[in-house]
């Protein structure tokens, strides 16, 4: 791996994280995406996490590249991703095919957390026809993305997709934006070249990776079970409805 | 850039035939129609305009703007294109009023200009039976009022020199009004339809077949008198779709009086 002389050093991977809200056409996008990668000469590979069930490997598999599942059960999909991103590494590491290119499609249920770190390249996948308020709804994996793919365009009118984007720039104004569709693969070739220029990181980098966005303050008596509702029986950071917030424990 | 005209070099049809239209440049102001049975190509032809193409469409043409290639920031940012597209699909799943929609769109083009909420809509309502109010939700819009608002829109804010018309739906709007305020604008219009009143009052109008540009029919006078007639009988069908709405009661003589058969 460190044989830098013969020119088959390995080069560290590429890292691509792709969030979004369930349907917003994270896989239809992926797909157009990966045969843009594939014909570039690239090697991708694809880690797909989920809570309880997916078929998207049904899907990613008829490309012919490797396909990994993870589903997360009753843990927070998001928290699963990060937490196993160095498995995901090296499981593409092992790989037969000399993977350059990882990319990790990720439930997208949390609104509070997003996977994304320093040194990946962060992709939001957002559907247009979820309306003009959802880029103030959806959170950190909207505001901390690089690329912004906004998806089904193709069945409002240009003024509602042009006020659509506003909102997104409004929400992350430094996000380089594409319109793309999930079902012709217009504008994935772009994503494709964004992926391309992302760094490469070493595994052993991985260790000091950090995430862009904290996790959500968390940790209270549900999340370790607890299943009365009363208030009397929680213990942890706790947030009031009126927003006030404490910690109750030793 | 000023765009005074645009130019269609033409390419392939579906059998990869040369299309027998080779070149076509239609300039500001003037109306163009597209025709021809479903699945000709229709679509295609506005989608290559819309791109900007190429070459790298399935048709192989290529969009020219004032004679030449556009440059790619053009092609890529959409806000630099300057091509408006009044879509088939206006289904407004917005819930915002027509104001906050009206500003959100100028903003959205980077448009700052007074009064531009009353603007649009006093020009939809010249279009429309019913009038449209400021603090009215899009989603209670009907068909006719939200017509009406996107042709004012894309009339005041998009302020696009092109506008694309990919079939616009026959109820409620002032069809032949719509289509003379967007050339009056100054602006190129393409519109694909197969209303009679519409395609007439184009100045030439293409034929697709098989995916391909086969022939330009240039609207004779004639055409254009009939034209005229048509859209008389059209308002008279508006007029009295107003009575109705109105709970007004339609006589034989709302008929006969009007001799236009
Ligand atoms: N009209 C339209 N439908 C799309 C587009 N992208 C995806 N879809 C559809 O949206 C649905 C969900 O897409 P999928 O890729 O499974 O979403 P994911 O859950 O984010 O991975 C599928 O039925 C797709 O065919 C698009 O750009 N336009
Ligand atoms: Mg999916
Ligand atoms: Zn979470």
């Amino acid at each position: 791996m460190e044989d830098k002389e013969n020119g088959l050093s390995y080069k560290g991977i590429k890292i691509a994280i792709v969030a979004g809200t369930p349907g917003a056409g994270k896989t239809s996008v992926l797909i157009h995406t990966i045969r843009s990668l594939i014909n570039l000469g690239f090697n991708p590979a694809v880690v797909k996490i989920d809570c309880l069930y997916t078929d998207d490997d049904i899907r990613y598999k008829k490309l012919g590249i490797p396909i990994l599942v993870g589903l997360s059960k009753d843990m927070c999909p998001d928290h699963f991703a990060i937490y196993n991103l160095e498995e995901m590494v090296e499981w593409a590491n092992n790989q037969s095919q000399n993977i350059d290119i990882l990319i990790v499609e990720t439930a997208g249920l949390c609104h509070r957390c997003a996977p994304y770190t320093k040194n990946t390249l962060g992709i939001c996948v957002i559907d247009a026809t979820s309306g003009p308020n959802t880029p103030k709804k959806v959170g950190p994996f909207l505001t901390g993305a690089d690329i912004v793919a906004i998806t089904k365009g193709d069945i409002i009118s240009q003024p509602e997709r042009e006020i659509f984007r506003e909102r997104v720039l409004e929400m992350n104004p430094k996000c380089r934006i594409y319109d793309v569709n999930g079902l012709s693969g217009q504008g994935c070739e772009e994503i494709a070249k964004e992926i391309t220029k992302t760094k490469s990181i070493m595994h052993e980098e991985l260790e000091f990776e950090e995430l862009r966005h904290s996790a959500p303050l968390c940790i209270c008596t549900l999340c370790i079970g607890e299943r009365r509702v009363s208030k009397k029986y929680h213990r942890g950071v706790l947030r009031r409805i009126d927003g006030f917030t404490k910690y109750l424990g030793e | 850039m000023n765009i005074k005209e645009i130019t269609i070099i033409g390419g392939y049809n579906k059998h990869r035939e040369l299309e027998n239209v080779r070149e076509l440049t239609i300039k500001k102001g003037e109306i163009f129609g597209i025709v021809g049975p479903t699945g000709s190509g229709k679509s295609n032809l506005i989608s290559d305009i819309e791109q900007l193409a190429q070459g790298d469409t399935l048709s192989g043409r290529k969009i020219l703007i004032n004679g030449e290639i556009p440059p790619e920031d053009i092609r890529r940012n959409p806000r630099k294109k300057r091509i408006a597209q009044l879509s088939q699909n206006m289904n407004f799943l917005a819930d915002m009023t027509v104001e906050e929609f009206i500003l959100m769109h100028a903003k959205s083009r980077g448009i700052e200009r007074e009064n531009i909420v009353d603007k649009v809509i006093n020009l939809a309502n010249k279009l429309t039976g019913e009038p449209i109010e400021r603090e009215y939700n899009l989603t209670v819009l009907s068909g006719g009022q939200s017509r009406s608002l996107m042709v004012a829109d894309v009339a005041v804010v998009s302020d696009s020199p092109i506008v694309l018309i990919d079939e616009i739906e026959n109820a409620g709007i002032k069809k032949h009004e719509a289509l003379n305020l967007l050339a009056d604008y100054g602006k190129i219009v393409m519109i694909v339809t197969h209303d009679p009143v519409l395609a007439l009052m184009a100045d030439r109008r293409v034929v697709m077949k098989n995916g391909g540009m086969c022939k330009i029919i240039n609207t004779s006078s004639e055409e254009k008198e009939v034209s005229k007639r048509l859209s008389e009988i059209d308002d008279w069908i508006l007029s009295l779709r107003e009575k109705i709405r109105h709970g007004e009661i339609l006589g034989l003589d709302n008929v006969i009086k009007k001799q236009y058969m």
